[in-house]
C-alpha cells in the first residue's frame, strides 16, 4: 500500500481526497469567519435606528459580500468539497476519488478564487450590488470601478471549482463503489451528494452565462442587458434564478445527506422508508429546477406565468415534506440518544420546517408579492440556510472528528455550543418575520425610528453574537479536543456506514481489504465484517501492491475494470496558478497578456498529460 | 430623524380590499404553520422522552422496528395531508386573491397616477394634468386608481402594504398595479428593491383625501408655481435660476426658465411635509441645511453641498417656501 509524501510539499502536490478534504475545510472555516464578521457589522449597524456604524457603500459591499461567501465560498465548498471530499469515497469503499488529481485541481481553483474576490475587499472595490447583483444597477453607468468585474470573474473562477468537483463526484459515486455496492445498496448521503452534485453542474453553467454577458456588457460594450439596445433587464434574473433556486437545493440536499447518516448512527435505527427518502433527495433538485420564477413575482410577469410558478414550488415541497417525516419516523422508531450531532439534528429539522412553512406561503402569489425584498424574505431563508445547511454541518463536525482526528470531543461543551447556536439563531431569524411583514425592506443600511421595528432590530442584533459565541464554543471544543481529547478507536458511535469500520484517522489507501457489502448499513452487516477480518488476517488482498483501485458497473456496482490511480502531483496547484493569472489580466483589460496566459495554460494542460500514472510494482 | 412624519407601512395593518386579503391569509397561513411546526416539534420531543428505550413497534431482533407504520405516517403526512394544504392555498392564494390584486383591467379606473423611480426618489406624475410631484402622492378614497410604475434609471420597487403589495419598475417595461383605500388617511411606502446606495431613503407617502379636497390639490398641483412675493423671495428666484450649476440645471420649476430633470420638481415645494425621499422633515432649518450639506443627510445622493453666504441661503430658502 502507500504513503503520502511528508511535508508542505505532500500536501501541496497531494492527491488524497482527505488531505484535499481537509484543506477544504480549513479553506471554508476561514471564509465562513469573514462572512460571519460582515454579518455581525451589518447587525451591529442595524442594531438602533438611525445608527453610523457603517456607511451606505460599506453596508452594501457588507451584504453583498455576506451572501457571496456563505453560498460560494463557505456552504458548497464546505458540504461538497470538505465533508463530501472526505467521506464519499470512505462510504462507497473506494481508495479514492475518480479523478484525483482534478480533484486537487479544484481545491486550488477554490482557494484562488477565494483569494481573487477578497482581494476586492481589501483594494476597496468590493462587489456592491447584492448577491442576486441586478442589472442595470450592477451595469458599468450606475457601477463604475472594478467592483462587479471582480463579482463577475470571481463567480465564473469559483464555478470552475465547483463544476469540477461535481463531475468528480458522479463519476465516483457511479464508478467507484466497492464492487458490490450496487445501487440501493448506497447510503443515502452519496444519494444526496449525486443529487447535489448534478444540481451544480446543470445550474452553474446558467450562472456562467449571466456573469460572462455581465462583464461583457461592462468590459466590450455589448448590450445583452441594456434595454436602449434592444437588450432585456429581466434576462439577468431569469438566468441568475434558473440557477439560483437550484442553489438553494445544492446548498441544503448534502446537508441532509449528513443529517441522513447521523440519525441512524444515533438512533440505531436504519433510516425509515429509504427507497422514498432516496428518491425524494434526488427529486428535490430536479424539481428545485422549475421553480425559479418566484423570485421575480414583483417583476410584473404576466398572471399565467406567475401562477404557473406557483404551482410548481407548491409541488417543490412534497419531497421534503417526506424527508422530514421519515426522518422523525427514525428518530421514534429508533433507540435515540441526544449527543451533540443529533441534537443539531433534531435542531435542524426544527429550523428546517419552521423555514419550510414560511416557503410554502409564498406560493399564494399576493403574500409573496406583500413580502418579498423585506425582512419575512431573509427570516425565511436563513431559517432554510443557517438552520438547514449550516447546522447539520455543525452536527457533521462533531459527529466525524472523532473519524477524521482519532480523538472524542466533550460532549458537555458539544451539547452547550448546540443550545448556545439553537437560541441564539432563533433570536436572531425570528424577529426578522416580524418586522418584515411590519414593512421593513432588506438591504436598508438603515432605518428610521418610530416605524416600530427598533425592538426586533435589537433582538436580532443580541440574537448574532449570541450565536457567534455559540459558534466560538464550539470551535474551541474542537481544537481542545483534537489535542486533549480522549482516543477514539475506530467506531465510537457505532456507524452504519463503511467509513466506521477503518482506523480512525483513516490510512492512506482506506481500505486495505475491499469491503463485503450487503446492504447501505455494512458496519452493521456483522458478517460481512467478520469476512473481511479474516481476509486481512490471512492477508487474503486483492490491489493491494500497487496504486490500483476496481472500477465498478453503474447500476449492479459489479467488478468492471481495474484502473492505476495518479500519485502526487505538481500540475493542478500550477494549473489553477495559470488560470489565475488569466483572471488577473482579464479583469486588468489585460487582453494580448490574458491570450499568453492561455498558452500558458496549455502547456501546463501538456505538462499534466505527460505525466500519466505509472506504478512501479514492486 | 423623521418619527413623526405620519403613516405607517405594516402589511397587518390594511386600508384596503387587496392588503386585507393577503393580511387575512397570512394569519390563517400562520396558525396552520404553527400547527406543523407543533406537530413536528412534537415528533422530537416524544423522540426525546423516550430517549435511551427502545423504539416503538418492534422487537430486538427486528432490524425495522415499526417500518409500517412509519411508511402510513410518511405517505400519510409527507405526501397526502401536505397536497391537500398546498392544493387549498393554491385556490385561495392564486385564484381567488390574485384576481383583487393583479393589475387592474384596462377603463375599470377612474384615475391613472404615474410613478416613477430616480435614484433616489419617487416622481408621480397625474396623466391628462400638468401635475408632477415628488416623494408625496394624493389620491382620493374609495377610488380605483390605475399605478403605472415606471423607472428613470434602475430598478426600484413601488410599495405601500396598507394598500396592495409591491411592484418592480423595469427598464423598459410598464408594470401597473391597482391602488384603492378605504379610509382617509396618510399611508407610507417605502422602494422595495435594492437600487443603490440611498435605497433605505426613498420612501414615499400616500394622502388618501375625500374626493372635492384631491380635486382641489391636483389643481394646485396642476397649475405653474407661484411668482416670488418679496424682494428676498425674487433674490432667491434669481439664485435658482442662475447660471450653470445652479439650482435650476438639476430641478424645474412650472412657470420659470427652470427644466432641470436630475432632481425632484420643485414647483409646489412648499406644498409637502418632507424633503428627500421623506429623509426629513420639510421645515425652515431643515431645508436651510438640505442645501448647505445634503450628503449629511443622504450621502452619494446626486446633490452637491451648496457653499452660500448667509443672505444667499436665507433668499433662496425664502423663495422655495413661497412654492405653495
Amino acid at each position: 500500500m502507500w504513503q503520502s509524501r511528508p511535508g508542505v510539499l505532500g500536501w501541496v502536490m497531494t492527491t488524497d481526497h482527505k488531505r484535499i478534504g481537509l484543506l477544504y475545510f480549513w479553506t471554508t472555516l476561514v471564509l465562513f469567519a469573514a462572512g460571519g464578521a460582515e454579518a455581525l457589522l451589518m447587525r451591529t449597524q442595524l442594531a438602533r435606528p438611525n445608527q453610523h456604524v457603517v456607511g451606505p457603500a460599506t453596508y452594501d459591499e457588507l451584504f453583498t459580500m455576506h451572501g457571496l461567501t456563505m453560498i460560494f465560498f463557505f456552504i458548497i465548498p464546505m458540504t461538497t468539497g470538505a465533508f463530501g471530499n472526505y467521506l464519499l469515497p470512505l462510504m462507497v469503499g473506494a481508495r479514492d476519488m475518480a479523478f484525483p488529481r482534478m480533484n486537487a485541481l479544484s481545491y486550488w481553483v477554490f482557494l484562488a478564487s477565494g483569494i481573487f474576490v477578497y482581494t476586492s475587499l481589501f483594494i476597496g472595490q468590493a462587489p456592491n450590488a447584492g448577491w442576486f447583483d441586478y442589472v442595470p444597477l450592477a451595469n458599468v453607468k450606475f457601477d463604475p470601478g472594478h467592483a462587479i468585474d471582480f463579482y463577475c470573474l470571481g463567480i465564473i473562477f469559483n464555478g470552475i471549482s465547483s463544476s469540477l468537483t461535481a463531475g468528480n463526484f458522479i463519476v465516483t459515486i457511479l464508478k467507484m463503489r466497492t464492487p458490490g455496492m450496487s445501487f440501493n445498496r448506497m447510503p443515502l448521503f452519496c444519494f444526496a451528494f449525486l443529487a447535489a452534485s448534478w444540481g451544480l453542474l446543470f445550474a452553474l453553467p446558467s450562472l456562467t452565462a449571466d456573469t460572462l454577458f455581465l462583464f461583457l456588457d461592462r468590459n466590450i460594450g455589448t448590450h445583452f442587458f441594456d434595454v436602449a439596445k434592444g437588450g432585456s433587464t429581466l434576462l439577468w434574473q431569469h438566468l441568475f434564478w434558473i440557477f439560483g433556486h437550484p442553489e438553494v437545493y445544492i446548498l441544503i440536499v448534502p446537508a441532509f445527506g449528513i443529517a441522513t447518516e447521523i440519525i441512524p448512527a444515533f438512533t440505531q435505527r436504519r433510516v425509515v422508508a429509504f427507497p422514498l427518502v432516496a428518491v425524494a433527495e434526488l427529486l428535490v433538485v430536479f424539481i428545485g429546477f422549475g421553480v425559479w420564477a418566484h423570485h421575480m413575482f414583483a417583476t410584473g410577469m404576466p398572471t399565467v406565468t406567475v401562477v404557473f410558478f406557483a404551482a410548481a414550488t407548491g409541488v417543490v415541497v412534497i419531497p421534503s415534506t417526506i424527508q422530514v417525516f421519515a426522518w422523525c419516523m427514525t428518530f421514534i422508531t429508533g433507540n435515540a440518544r441526544f449527543k451533540t450531532p443529533l441534537l443539531f439534528i433534531a435542531g435542524f429539522i426544527f429550523m428546517f420546517v419552521a423555514g419550510g412553512l414560511t416557503g410554502i406561503m409564498f406560493l399564494a402569489v399576493p403574500f409573496d408579492q406583500q413580502v418579498t425584498d423585506t425582512y419575512f424574505v431573509i427570516a425565511h431563508f436563513h431559517y432554510i440556510i443557517f438552520g438547514a445547511a449550516v447546522f447539520p454541518i455543525f452536527g457533521g463536525m462533531y459527529f466525524w472528528f472523532p473519524k477524521v482526528t482519532g480523538r472524542l470531543y466533550y460532549e458537555l461543551p458539544g451539547q452547550i455550543s448546540f443550545w448556545i447556536i439553537f437560541v441564539g439563531t432563533n433570536l436572531l431569524f425570528f424577529p426578522m418575520h416580524i418586522v418584515g411583514l411590519e414593512g421593513m425592506p432588506r438591504r436598508n443600511y438603515t432605518y428610521p425610528g418610530g416605524l416600530g421595528w427598533g425592538t426586533s432590530n435589537l433582538l436580532e442584533t443580541i440574537g448574532s453574537y449570541l450565536t457567534t459565541i455559540g459558534i466560538i464554543v464550539l470551535i474551541v471544543n474542537l481544537v481542545v479536543s483534537y489535542f486533549r481529547g480522549a482516543v477514539a478507536g475506530p467506531d465510537p458511535w457505532h456507524g452504519a456506514t463503511l467509513e466506521w469500520t477503518i482506523s480512525s484517522p483513516p490510512p492512506e489507501y482506506n481500505f486495505a481489504v475491499l469491503p463485503k457489502v450487503s446492504s447501505a448499513y455494512p458496519n452493521w452487516d456483522y458478517e460481512d465484517r467478520a469476512e473481511d477480518r479474516r481476509k486481512l488476517a490471512e492477508g487474503v488482498m486483492v490491489l493491494e501492491q500497487g496504486h490500483e483501485q476496481p472500477v465498478s458497473s453503474p447500476i449492479d456496482g459489479w467488478w468492471a475494470e481495474i484502473v492505476e490511480m495518479p500519485h502526487d502531483s505538481p500540475w493542478p496547484i500550477l494549473l489553477a496558478l495559470a488560470m489565475s493569472i488569466c483572471f488577473v489580466l482579464l479583469l486588468l483589460h489585460l487582453w494580448m497578456g490574458f491570450c499568453f496566459a492561455l498558452a500558458g495554460i496549455v502547456l501546463v494542460l501538456l505538462g499534466w498529460h505527460g505525466e500519466e500514472p505509472q506504478e512501479s510494482v514492486a | 430623524m423623521l418619527a413623526g412624519c405620519g403613516g405607517s407601512q405594516n402589511t397587518l395593518n390594511p386600508h384596503s380590499h387587496q392588503s386585507a386579503d393577503i393580511a387575512n391569509l397570512f394569519w390563517v397561513m400562520m396558525a396552520v404553520s404553527f400547527g406543523g411546526l407543533a406537530l413536528i416539534t412534537g415528533l422530537l420531543v416524544f423522540a426525546w422522552v423516550r430517549r435511551g428505550r427502545r423504539g416503538l413497534g418492534g422487537d430486538a431482533e427486528d432490524p425495522h422496528p415499526g417500518e409500517k407504520l412509519s411508511w402510513f405516517v410518511v405517505v400519510g403526512m409527507g405526501v397526502v395531508f401536505p397536497l391537500m394544504v398546498i392544493v387549498a392555498l393554491f385556490i385561495v392564494g392564486d385564484w381567488a386573491i390574485v384576481k383583487v390584486t393583479q393589475a387592474p383591467a384596462a377603463s375599470s379606473t377612474d384615475l391613472t397616477v404615474e410613478a416613477i423611480g430616480h435614484q433616489w426618489y419617487w416622481e408621480f406624475r397625474y396623466p391628462g394634468t400638468k401635475a408632477v410631484t415628488a416623494d408625496e402622492m394624493h389620491i382620493p378614497v374609495g377610488t380605483r386608481i390605475n399605478l403605472v410604475a415606471k423607472t428613470a434609471d434602475v430598478i426600484h420597487s413601488f410599495w405601500v402594504p396598507e394598500l396592495n403589495r409591491k411592484i418592480d419598475t423595469i427598464p423598459g417595461q410598464e408594470n401597473r398595479i391597482l391602488l384603492y383605500a378605504n379610509k382617509v388617511g396618510v399611508y407610507r411606502g417605502q422602494c422595495a428593491e435594492f437600487c443603490g446606495l440611498q435605497h433605505a431613503h426613498m420612501g414615499m407617502l400616500v394622502f388618501v383625501q375625500p374626493k372635492a379636497q384631491f380635486q382641489t390639490w391636483l389643481k394646485k398641483q396642476a397649475a405653474p408655481a407661484a411668482k416670488p412675493a418679496s424682494p428676498a423671495a425674487r433674490r432667491g428666484e434669481r439664485a435658482f435660476l442662475g447660471g450653470s450649476g445652479s439650482c435650476s440645471s438639476c430641478h424645474a420649476i412650472r412657470g420659470t426658465p427652470a427644466r432641470g430633470f436630475v432632481g425632484p420638481d420643485l414647483t409646489h415645494l412648499a406644498s409637502r411635509t418632507t424633503l428627500a425621499g421623506l429623509t426629513i422633515p420639510n421645515t425652515r432649518g431643515y431645508l436651510a441645511r438640505w442645501i448647505t450639506d445634503s450628503q449629511h443627510f443622504k450621502p452619494g445622493n446626486d446633490m452637491p453641498n451648496f457653499h452660500l453666504t448667509d443672505g444667499e441661503l436665507q433668499s433662496l430658502v425664502k423663495y422655495l417656501e413661497g412654492l405653495k
